[in-house]
C-alpha cells in the first residue's frame, strides 16, 4: 500500500509539485515578505522650513519631496495620490503631519514616531482617521472575491465541462469557439459583478468604510480584473483535466496574491528580492485601485499605472487563455484540405 | 457517402490509425469493432473533426448536420432533460412549434417522456445514454457518429437504444457507430473491424463471415493455448492454416469468434 502511494505520487506531478514548492514557498514568503513593520516611510515635507524640517527628521522618514513653496493642499495631493506616506506641513506651529491611513501599517509605523516628537507635531491621520483595519482590508476583500470566482469557480465550470464530455460535444456542433467561451465566462462576469456590488455596499453599511471616489472608475477597474482572473481561470482549465487538478492549479495562482499582492502584508515591508513578486501579481494592481477609489477618492488620471498594467495584463492573459481554449474547442482544423464535404447532399428524412 | 479515406492519425509515437478506408452511406449502420486501443474512438472522432488527420482525407457534411455521441455521458448533468434537448436543439437552429413537436416525438420513442422533467445527474445509465442520443439526433443529422452508445447499459436499454440507431438509418442517415457488444454489431449493414490501428476485415456480416479463412474448435482442453479463448463454459480454438485434429468439434464461427481469431493472428504474427 505505503508502495503503491508513492508510485501514485510520483506520476502525480502537480501533487508533487505542490509538496515540494508550497513548503519552500511558504518559508521563503513568511520569512522575507511577513513583516507588519515599515522601516521606511515615504515623506514629504512642505512649507517655508521644508529643508531645515528634512534635514532634521530621523531615518525612519524617507524624504522624497521637499518643496519650500508647497502648501497643505499640495502635501494633501501627494498623500491622495499615494505618493508619500507622511507629509509634514511647515510654517505654522506646531508643525502639521499628515499620514496616509490607507496604508495601514505605514501609518501606525509613523503615528508611533510622530506621537513620541510630543507637541512639536501634530498629527492628522487621513483617509482612514481611526487606522481601522477593516477599512483597508475590505477594498482588497472585494479583488479577492472576484479573483476566487474568476479563477477556481470560472475553471472548475469549464473543467466540468471537459470532464463530462459535453465540451467534445460542444466542439462538433455549429457553435463557434467565441460562442462557447463567451457564453461559459458571460455568467461568472455577472456572478462576480454581483457579488462586487453586494460585499462594497455591506462594506459601506456594516463596517463605515468610505466611499471617496467615482463608482464608475471603481467599476471600470473591477471590469478589467476581472478579465484578467477570468482569463486565469479559463487559462487553468486548459491545463486541467479533472476538478481536482484545476482546484490544485488555482490554489498556485491564489495563495501568492493572498500574501503578495500587499492585501496582507504591506509591500513596502517585503525584502526587495520578494516584493517584485508581488508587482506581477494582478490583484497588487486592483488592490492600489481599490484603496485608491475608495478610501483616498483619487482620481482616475492619478491611477493610470495600475490601470495600464492591469489593461495589458487583462489583454494578454485573456486572449491567450481563449486561444487555448479554442484550440481545445477545435482541434480538427475544419479548413484542412483534408476534411471535404461530399458533392451531393445526402437528403435524410425524419429521423 | 461520407467517411474516411487512408486517414492515418498519430498520437506522439503511437500510430492510432493507419491507412483506414472506411465508407458509410446514407440510410445504413456501419459498426465498428475492437478491442481497447484499436482506434475506433479515433476513427469516430477524426470524422466529427475532433482529431486532425496526419494523412488521407475524410468526407463529412457540414456541422450544420452531423451529429455527434461521444463516448462520455454527452449530456449536462445540471440540467434536465428537457432543457438539455433544448439547449442542443437552440443550436441547430429549432425553436417553437417545431422543437416542442420534435422532442415530444424523440422522448416518445426512448420512453423518456416521464423523466423529461428529471435532471440529467438523476438517470439511470441507460436513460442517459438514450437522452445522449436524442440530443445527437433531435436536428436530424445525415451523418450520426455514435461512440459506444450502449457500453454499460442494462439489456433492456440496449434494445432501446438499437432500436432507435435503427429508425435513424431507416430515415435516411448515414450511421457509424463503435460497439463492444459483437451481437450487437452483427446487425449493423457494414461491420469494421479494428485492431491497433488498422482494418483487420471490412463487410458485411455475411461478407466477413464467408471471408474467414480456417477453422474454429470447441475443446476443453486446448492444443495450442495461444491460439484459444474461452466462450462461456468452453474454449475455442483457431485453427488457421491445416484443419483440425481429428476428433474435434468444428463450430459455425460467429463474429465474436471471428474478431478473436483475426486478433490472435495479426498478434502471434506480430510476436513471431
Amino acid at each position: 500500500m505505503i508502495v503503491k502511494e508513492f508510485r501514485e505520487l510520483v506520476r502525480d506531478r502537480r501533487t508533487l509539485g505542490m509538496l515540494v514548492v508550497m513548503p519552500l514557498l511558504l518559508l521563503v514568503i513568511f520569512g522575507y515578505a511577513a513583516n507588519f513593520y515599515v522601516s521606511s516611510l515615504k515623506t514629504a515635507v512642505v512649507g517655508p522650513q521644508a529643508s531645515q524640517v528634512a534635514k532634521m527628521l530621523p531615518s525612519l522618514f524617507d524624504v522624497t519631496v521637499t518643496e519650500p513653496s508647497g502648501t497643505q493642499a499640495d502635501a494633501e495631493t501627494l498623500l491622495q495620490d499615494n505618493k508619500v506616506d507622511v507629509a509634514f506641513v511647515t510654517g505654522q506651529t506646531p508643525a502639521l503631519a499628515l499620514v496616509n491611513g490607507s496604508n495601514l501599517f505605514a501609518a501606525q509605523s509613523a503615528v508611533a514616531a510622530l506621537n513620541k516628537a510630543g507637541n512639536k507635531v501634530k498629527t492628522q491621520v487621513l483617509y482612514n482617521p481611526g487606522l481601522k483595519t477593516s477599512w483597508v482590508m475590505i477594498p482588497a476583500i472585494i479583488g479577492l472575491i472576484l479573483t476566487f470566482i474568476g479563477t477556481i469557480v470560472t475553471s472548475l465550470g469549464m473543467v466540468r465541462e471537459r470532464e463530462a464530455g459535453t465540451l467534445e460535444q460542444l466542439a462538433v456542433m455549429p457553435i463557434k469557439p467565441s460562442q462557447v467561451i463567451l457564453g461559459k465566462i458571460a455568467p461568472y462576469f455577472l456572478v462576480a459583478s454581483v457579488d462586487m456590488i453586494i460585499v462594497t455596499v455591506l462594506a459601506i453599511v456594516l463596517f463605515g468604510v468610505p466611499f471617496n471616489g467615482n463608482p464608475l472608475a471603481f467599476a471600470l477597474g473591477a471590469g478589467i480584473f476581472l478579465f484578467v482572473v477570468l482569463g486565469l481561470g479559463v487559462f487553468i482549465s486548459t491545463i486541467s483535466q479533472t476538478a481536482g487538478q484545476a482546484i490544485q492549479t488555482a490554489f498556485f495562482f491564489l495563495l501568492p496574491q493572498i500574501l503578495l499582492s500587499g492585501m496582507i502584508f504591506p509591500l513596502e515591508a517585503m525584502a526587495a528580492g520578494i516584493r517584485w513578486i508581488g508587482y506581477l501579481l494582478p490583484l497588487t494592481y486592483f488592490i492600489m485601485i481599490s484603496r485608491g477609489i475608495m478610501l483616498r477618492g483619487e482620481p482616475i488620471a492619478a491611477l493610470w499605472l495600475p490601470f495600464l498594467v492591469l489593461t495589458v495584463m487583462a489583454v494578454v492573459i485573456f486572449t491567450g487563455a481563449t486561444l487555448r481554449f479554442r484550440r481545445d474547442l477545435a482541434p480538427g482544423r475544419p479548413a484542412s484540405p483534408a476534411r471535404k464535404q461530399p458533392a451531393a447532399a445526402e437528403t435524410v428524412g425524419t429521423a | 457517402m461520407f467517411g474516411v479515406r487512408s486517414a492515418t492519425v498519430r498520437f506522439g509515437h503511437t500510430l492510432a490509425l493507419d491507412d483506414v478506408t472506411v465508407e458509410v452511406p446514407g440510410g445504413s449502420v456501419v459498426a465498428v469493432v475492437g478491442g481497447d486501443g484499436a482506434g475506433k474512438s479515433t476513427l469516430l472522432r477524426a470524422l466529427a473533426g475532433e482529431v486532425p488527420l496526419d494523412g488521407g482525407t475524410i468526407e463529412a457534411p457540414p456541422k450544420q448536420r452531423l451529429g455527434y455521441l461521444p463516448a462520455s455521458a454527452g449530456s449536462w448533468a445540471a440540467l434536465t432533460v428537457k432543457q438539455n434537448i433544448d439547449f442542443v436543439a437552440g443550436i441547430y437552429g429549432l425553436a417553437g412549434e417545431e422543437l416542442t413537436a420534435r422532442r415530444a416525438e424523440l422522448l416518445d420513442r426512448a420512453s423518456l417522456t416521464p423523466a423529461a422533467g428529471r435532471l440529467a445527474a438523476r438517470l439511470s445509465g441507460g436513460m442517459r445514454r438514450k437522452l445522449g442520443f436524442i440530443m445527437a439526433i433531435v436536428h436530424r443529422p445525415a451523418l450520426l457518429i455514435l461512440d459506444e452508445p450502449s457500453t454499460g447499459v442494462d439489456p433492456v436499454s440496449r434494445i432501446d437504444l438499437w432500436r432507435l440507431v435503427s429508425e435513424a438509418a431507416a430515415s435516411g442517415a448515414a450511421v457509424l457507430m463503435s460497439t463492444t457488444y459483437l451481437d450487437e454489431a452483427e446487425r449493423a449493414a457494414q461491420l469494421v473491424v479494428l485492431d491497433s490501428g488498422r482494418i483487420l476485415v471490412q463487410g458485411s456480416y455475411d461478407q466477413v463471415r464467408a471471408g474467414f479463412a480456417g477453422v474454429i474448435t470447441r475443446t476443453g482442453d486446448p492444443v495450442r493455448a495461444e491460439w484459444a479463448w474461452r466462450r462461456g463454459r468452453v474454449r475455442h480454438e483457431y485453427w488457421p492454416g491445416a484443419g483440425p485434429p481429428p476428433g474435434t468439434t468444428v463450430v459455425a464461427p460467429d463474429l465474436e469468434d471471428i474478431v478473436i481469431a483475426l486478433s490472435l493472428v495479426r498478434r502471434n504474427e506480430g510476436s513471431s
